[in-house]
C-alpha cells in the first residue's frame, strides 16, 4: 500500500518514538493518521499497519473496533460533530443537535449522498466552558448558536472551506 | 487570545504566561522563568526532588487527588528496568477543559515538569498521550518538543548535565476509558483500552511493564512553579494538605463560564457568584456537579464549601478534575442523570460485567423514567443497581457512573416522583433528550 510522502515521513517518525521491540505502540497513531488520508480504516490499511508494527492483522482489527474515532466506512469530507454531553446540554446542545439533523437531513453517524457532510452526536470534546461546542473534523467551534450552525452547514454545502465561512470562527488552528 | 476573560480573583501560577504574545514559543518561555526550575532540579538529588514535591502538597489533578510526591516515591528507582514518564492528556471527563489550555498556551511548562519528574526517578523517556480529538494540540506539542530538542533542553545531554531525556507525543483515537491510567497504558501499547488489574500500580509495572510515573497534564504543569519558588511557597497558596492553585472549569448556567485559576480551597459559592458572575438570567441555583460528571451532585444548600479535596469529600462528593457544572432551578435532574448515564453506557469498555451491564440497564431505567413510564419501585431499583456496581470493577468507571446516580436519586427524589404516573416532565424546556 502506498501513502503520500508526508504520511510516510510521519509513519517513520511514529515508529522511531518507541523502543525497537515495542513498535506496536504506533498502531493507534498510524491508524488515525492513516484514516485521515485513506478516508477509512480499510483492510489494506489494517494489514499495512500490522506489517509495519509487528502486530497481527487481528490485533489491529480489534483495536479499530474499540475507539470511537476509528471507522471502517468513509465519513463525509466534513465530519460535523455536535456535543450534547452535560455542559453542552445545559446551554442548548440538544437543540443544536436537532438543528444539525434538520438542516442536513441526516441522523447520527449518517453521511450525505455526495459524501460532503456527515453528522455525529458526540460525547464531551473538552469545550465545556465555551459550550455548546461543535467540531468539524479536528477544528473546534465554541459557543455555537443554531443560526451559526446553519450558516456553517450552508457554507460547507456550497463548497466553501470552513475558514472561508465568515459567520463562524474556528477557535483552534 | 484567551477563550474567556480573566477574573481579578484569579491567582495565576500555572496560567501566568497564557496572555503573553507567542506564549507557545520557547523564546517567550525562556524569557519568563522558563527552564529555570529544571536547572535547579538538575542540581538536586532524586530524594531532594521528591521531598520538594511532597512539601508542596501537590495532589493529582486528574481527579483522584493522590499526593504527587508520594506517588513518585513509589517508583522503585533501583529497578534495572528503564523508567518512563507518561502524561495523561486524554482529558475527557465531561465538564473539564483545562488541560487543553495548558498545552495550547504553555506547552513548555508541561515539558519542563515532565523532565523534572524524569530526574526524580532516573527516567530517560517520556510520552504525552493526547486524546485524538485534540489534534491541533498534538501539533502544538510537537512544535514545542522540537524547539526543546533544538535548544538542548531535551536529548542526550539535558541542559549540559550529561543526562538523557527524550519526549514524544502520542495520539489516542477517542475513548473516555483511556483517561484511566491502566487503560491508558494498554492503549499506549497499541491495544484496546481495557483496564489492568491493580496492584501492581503503574509506579511498579506501568508503561511496557516498567516503573512509570503517570500524572495528569495539570499535575506536571504545577511542578516548575514548585521548584522555582519552593514547595513551601506552593503549599501556602492552597489550603491545608491541598497545595497550590487549580484550574477550575466553570460551565453550565453561569453568566461567565470559563477556565479560572483559583487557590485550592476557594469557596464554591464565591466561585459561582463572584468569578462566574452568578446564575444566568437571575435564576436560582439548583445544583452543582463540583468536579466533572463522575462526582456526586451537590444541592444548592450544600455549596457553601471550600473547593479542595478534603472539604468536597467531607460533603460526600469529589473535587475530581475541576469541572464545575452549574445547574439552575429549571434543570430537570432526571434528565441530567440520564444524560450522564448515557455517556457512561457509551464509554464503558465492557471489560467488567457490573459496569457494562449496570450502565446499560441504568440508561434504560432512566430513559423509561424520564419518558414518564417509570414506576415507584424503579426509584429503589436505580439506587440498588448503582450500589451493586460500586467497587466491583477493575477501574473506577463503574463507580464514576454509579456514584452520581445514587446522589441524583437520593437528593432529588421529589423530582423522580414528579415524573411518575405518566406525568410529563415538569421541566419542559430542559426536556430535550437526544438519541445517541
Amino acid at each position: 500500500m502506498t501513502f503520500s510522502p508526508e504520511l510516510e515521513a510521519r509513519f517513520e517518525k511514529f515508529l522511531a518514538k518507541y523502543p525497537a521491540d515495542r513498535k506496536r505502540s504506533a498502531v493507534i497513531p498510524m491508524l488515525i493518521y492513516g484514516q485521515d488520508e485513506v478516508g477509512a480504516i480499510t483492510d489494506e490499511l489494517i494489514n499495512e499497519v500490522a506489517k509495519r508494527t509487528g502486530a497481527t492483522p487481528l490485533q489491529v482489527t480489534e483495536v479499530v473496533g474499540f475507539y470511537s474515532m476509528l471507522h471502517r466506512k468513509p465519513q463525509g469530507k466534513y465530519h460535523v460533530q455536535v456535543c450534547t454531553n452535560i455542559s453542552c446540554l445545559l446551554v442548548g446542545g440538544a437543540e443544536l443537535w436537532e438543528q444539525a439533523c434538520k438542516k442536513t437531513g441526516l441522523g447520527h453517524k449518517e453521511t450525505s449522498k455526495d459524501g460532503l457532510i456527515s453528522l455525529e452526536e458526540v460525547e464531551c470534546m473538552g469545550a465545556c466552558s465555551w459550550a455548546p461546542a461543535v467540531q468539524v473534523n479536528y477544528d473546534f467551534y465554541h459557543d455555537v448558536t443554531p443560526e451559526q450552525l446553519d450558516k456553517l452547514i450552508d457554507g460547507l454545502a456550497a463548497g466553501k472551506k470552513p475558514e472561508q465561512i465568515a459567520e463562524v470562527t474556528k477557535v483552534s488552528c | 487570545m484567551l477563550y474567556n476573560q480573566p477574573n481579578p480573583l484569579e491567582v495565576k501560577v500555572l496560567s501566568r504566561r497564557f496572555t503573553l504574545p507567542n506564549s507557545q514559543s520557547i523564546e517567550t518561555y525562556l524569557a519568563n522563568d522558563g527552564y529555570k526550575a529544571l536547572e535547579k532540579a538538575l542540581g538536586m538529588t532524586q530524594d531532594q526532588i521528591i521531598d520538594e514535591v511532597k512539601a508542596s502538597g501537590l495532589r493529582g489533578r486528574g481527579g483522584a487527588g493522590f499526593p504527587t510526591g508520594l506517588k513518585w516515591s513509589f517508583v522503585p528507582r533501583q529497578s534495572p528496568k528503564p523508567k518512563y514518564i507518561v502524561v495523561n492528556a486524554d482529558e475527557s471527563e465531561p465538564g473539564t477543559c483545562k488541560d487543553r489550555l495548558l498545552i495550547e498556551y504553555d506547552p513548555h511548562q508541561l515539558i519542563e515538569g515532565v523532565i523534572i519528574a524524569g530526574q526524580a526517578v532516573g527516567a530517560e523517556q517520556g510520552y504525552i498521550y493526547i486524546r485524538g480529538e485534540y489534534r491541533y494540540l498534538i501539533d502544538v506539542m510537537d512544535r514545542a518538543i522540537d524547539e526543546a530538542y533544538a535548544r538542548g533542553v531535551l536529548g542526550d545531554n539535558v541542559m549540559g548535565s550529561g543526562r538523557k531525556f527524550h519526549l514524544a507525543s502520542h495520539s489516542g483515537a477517542g475513548a473516555y476509558e483511556c483517561g484511566e491510567e491502566s487503560a491508558l497504558l494498554e492503549s499506549f501499547e497499541g491495544k484496546r483500552g481495557n483496564p489492568r488489574i491493580r496492584p501492581p500500580f503503574p509506579a511498579v509495572a506501568g508503561c511496557y511493564q516498567s516503573p512509570t510515573i503517570l500524572n495528569n497534564v495539570e499535575t506536571f504543569c504545577a511542578v516548575p512553579a514548585i521548584f522555582l519558588n519552593g514547595g513551601a511557597y506552593f503549599a501556602g497558596l492552597g489550603s491545608p494538605k491541598n497545595g497550590g492553585t487549580r484550574l477550575f472549569c466553570l460551565s453550565g448556567h453561569v453568566n461567565k463560564p470559563g477556565v479560572y485559576e483559583l487557590p485550592m480551597g476557594f469557596n464554591l459559592m464565591r466561585m459561582i457568584n463572584e468569578v462566574g458572575g452568578g446564575v444566568r438570567g437571575g435564576k436560582k441555583l439548583k445544583a452543582v456537579i463540583p468536579g466533572g460528571s463522575s462526582c456526586p451532585v451537590l444541592k444548592a444548600d450544600e455549596c457553601d464549601i471550600a473547593m479542595d479535596y478534603d472539604s468536597v469529600a467531607a460533603a460526600k462528593s469529589m473535587l475530581g478534575s475541576g469541572g464545575v457544572v452549574v445547574m439552575d432551578e429549571d434543570t430537570c435532574m432526571v434528565n441530567a442523570a440520564l444524560r450522564i448515564m448515557k455517556f457512561y453506557a457509551h464509554e464503558s469498555c465492557g471489560w467488567c460485567i457490573p459496569c457494562r451491564e449496570g450502565t446499560t440497564w441504568l440508561k434504560k431505567l432512566l430513559t423509561r423514567f424520564h419518558e414518564g413510564m417509570g414506576q415507584r419501585s424503579d426509584i429503589v431499583l436505580i439506587g440498588d443497581l448503582s450500589k451493586n456496581m460500586l467497587g466491583r470493577t477493575f477501574c473506577p468507571l463503574g463507580d464514576a457512573a454509579a456514584m452520581p446516580t445514587i446522589a441524583f436519586v437520593e437528593k432529588f427524589k421529589d423530582e423522580f416522583e414528579a415524573h411518575l404516573d405518566g406525568k410529563p416532565c415538569p421541566y419542559e424546556k430542559s426536556n430535550r433528550m437526544v438519541a445517541a
